[in-house]
């Protein structure tokens, strides 16, 4: 079809509301960098400038300095490993089962899992919670890491949908050949579907490494905060250190969004499959 | 398949299934499959259905993590007739979904579609307005309040520049909610995605037939889009519910140290769940909340899966499973 002009000017004119829009978006991301490089009276400036006269660099290493940051990402690394070991390889398995494997009850409790979802976390946090007291796992990571390796009912629901798109014939000819289940999904399946592990892992990256609630909830101690937990120092008694902390949030977000530029192809194409069955 | 094959599985799995000496193919299946599933289950019975119960049952006693004495509906009288902070949390909560998930919604399905079309520099758009959904953890919520300064936060600014007087965001209680919202318009890039996965798999013909019949661009949008998207739109539309009623981090972090301050207005449900939970050891109490909340959120989600009959469009002979 041959563009008529009025549709070269509607493309013009959504060009510039997409752009105004960008503008609007990354205002505020600009805003964060900006106010990390200012000395403290910039900051309290009013009306508030733009940009730092001088660019004080030395803001995010002094920020550093100012809480145990670098064992908050410690902390906040061990719990976010063993987050995605637990999640990767409790959802594959399990979802295998529901994809691939014909056991009695399968249908029934696959919508058990579905009902699963529709249950707020709420109402189980202050049971839970009762429960790992009494284990006297508070204060230890382990409330916040053994779950994850119990399933989650969304991954479970993904990955058994990127399962599905595997062709039966290739799990039945393996069973020919003597095969068991096991090694059908460790050896042949799993290589397969990497972008939905991958996807798994992503999203549980991001989870871990931003949670707020969970690490409030179970952490008193303040050497096993995360990184998430620490950043509240810099909101202190009425008088807050907004360049400092504005520095560390800034540095507390770079990992998880790089991550998901460089995985970004493995990310949508996980997110396609299961997006479009649903 | 003999026991010795199943043992060259190499791996547990195959052992167990193997030691198990099942001779049928069907209890080999059955036995597998448990197998595979060990993990949810145990998950399900410790993490879900056995705190369900316990909750329950503590939710009519006076239970505060040492002791409990059975005191009937007592729990859920205070809720319902004495306890006000439950109904103001309540209100805030019901307000806040109300405005909060279809604004989400509709900005997202909004955006999705201008990104669909070919436009110049169409990747960096796409790249740019999904960048604040990957932009996790408590530093965003810190920059909005920076953001949102009554005096000399940067939306201020922009709005007094153009004549506009700002309101006081986090500071007035009328516009803490709105505030809150604002914040999760700009990161709505995480549905924007899902809607714009979906509207590349819509054949590009669909809309070329319609031109041809002289079909508009909105009557293309409601006829073709929405009803290709809508089992998208209603999925989120039942997640986001049930994320709205869960609003908790906002209210914690906007108000400083859980208060709920300015005013209440930010004392939602959960956070005055979790005041009654871990700061006053109510658990008894909280526990009735829990149930409470628990009723409300399956409500509200059978009521959004009854009206989703009427416009929720399934492709190929209605709904999968």
């Amino acid at each position: 079809m041959i563009k008529s002009r009025r549709q070269k000017l509607g493309a013009v004119a959504l060009f510039v509301i997409l752009t105004l829009g960008a503008v609007v978006i990354l205002f505020p991301v600009a805003w964060m960098l900006s106010t990390a490089l200012k000395s403290a009276p910039e900051v309290a400036q009013y009306p508030p400038k733009l940009l730092p006269e001088r660019p004080m660099f030395q803001n995010f290493a002094v920020a550093w300095q100012k809480a145990p940051f670098t064992q908050y990402t410690v902390n906040t690394l061990i719990i976010v490993v063993f987050t995605i070991a637990g999640n990767v390889l409790s959802n594959s398995l399990v979802a295998y089962a529901f994809a691939k494997i014909n056991f009695r009850g399968r249908e029934f409790l696959f919508k058990v899992i579905l009902a699963t979802m529709m249950i707020p976390a709420f109402v189980t946090l202050v049971p839970t919670y009762v429960i790992f007291s009494k284990l006297h796992w508070v204060n230890t990571y382990l409330p916040l890491i053994v779950p994850t390796f119990c399933g989650n009912a969304f991954h479970i629901f993904m990955m058994r949908q990127f399962y599905r798109t595997i062709p039966n014939e290739l799990l039945e000819a393996a069973k020919v050949d003597g095969a068991g289940h096991f090694y059908i999904w460790s050896r042949l399946v799993l290589p397969l579907v990497k972008p939905v592990l991958a996807t798994v892992a992503l999203i549980s990256f991001k989870g871990a490494w931003s949670d707020f609630q969970g690490p409030l909830l179970y952490l008193s101690e303040p050497a096993k905060y995360t990184l998430q937990l620490g950043l509240q120092v810099f909101k202190g008694e009425g008088y807050t250190e907004w360049n400092y902390l504005m520095a560390v949030s800034f540095l507390s977000m770079i990992p998880v969004v790089l991550l998901f530029f460089c995985f970004q192809n493995y990310f949508i194409e996980g997110m396609n499959i299961s997006g479009s069955i649903k | 398949m003999d026991q010795k094959t199943e043992r060259e599985d190499g791996v547990k799995f195959g052992k167990i299934v193997g030691r198990m000496k099942i001779k049928t193919q069907r209890g080999r299946e059955n036995a597998y499959g448990y197998l595979f599933i060990l993990p949810w289950i145990v998950g399900m019975l410790c993490f879900v259905l056995g705190p369900m119960i316990f909750s329950f049952v503590t939710s009519f006693t006076n239970y505060n993590m040492l002791s409990g004495k059975f005191v009937g509906l007592a729990n859920y009288k205070k809720m319902l007739f004495q306890d006000q902070l439950f109904w103001k949390s309540l209100n805030n909560t019901l307000f806040y979904s109300a405005l909060d998930v279809p604004l989400v919604t509709i900005g997202g399905v909004i955006v999705a579609v201008i990104l669909n079309k070919s436009i110049f520099g169409l990747r960096t758009f796409r790249t740019i307005y999904y960048l604040p959904s990957i932009m996790v953890g408590v530093g965003t919520y810190f920059l909005w309040m920076l953001l949102l300064d009554p005096s000399n936060g940067l939306v201020n600014t922009v709005l007094g520049a153009v004549g506009i007087q700002g309101p006081g965001w986090l500071t007035d209680p009328n516009w803490t909610k709105p505030a809150i919202i604002l914040m999760h318009l700009w990161a709505l890039g995480g549905q924007m995605l899902l809607y714009l996965a979906r509207l590349q798999s819509i054949p590009k013909d669909y809309y070329e037939a319609a031109s041809l019949d002289g079909a508009s661009s909105f009557r293309q949008f409601t006829k073709i889009t929405v009803p290709l998207i809508s089992p998208i739109i209603f999925y989120n539309l039942v997640i986001g519910i049930i994320g709205a009623f869960q609003v908790f981090q906002e209210g914690y972090i906007f108000s400083g140290n859980g208060s709920g301050n300015p005013a209440g207005s930010l004392l939602f449900y959960n956070l005055h769940l979790w005041n009654q939970a871990f700061k006053n050891f109510k658990t008894g109490y909280a526990n009735a909340m829990c149930w409470f909340l628990f009723v409300i959120v399956m409500g509200l989600t059978l009521l959004v899966q009854k009206f989703s009959k009427k416009w929720v469009y399934y492709e190929e002979g209605g709904r999968d499973d």
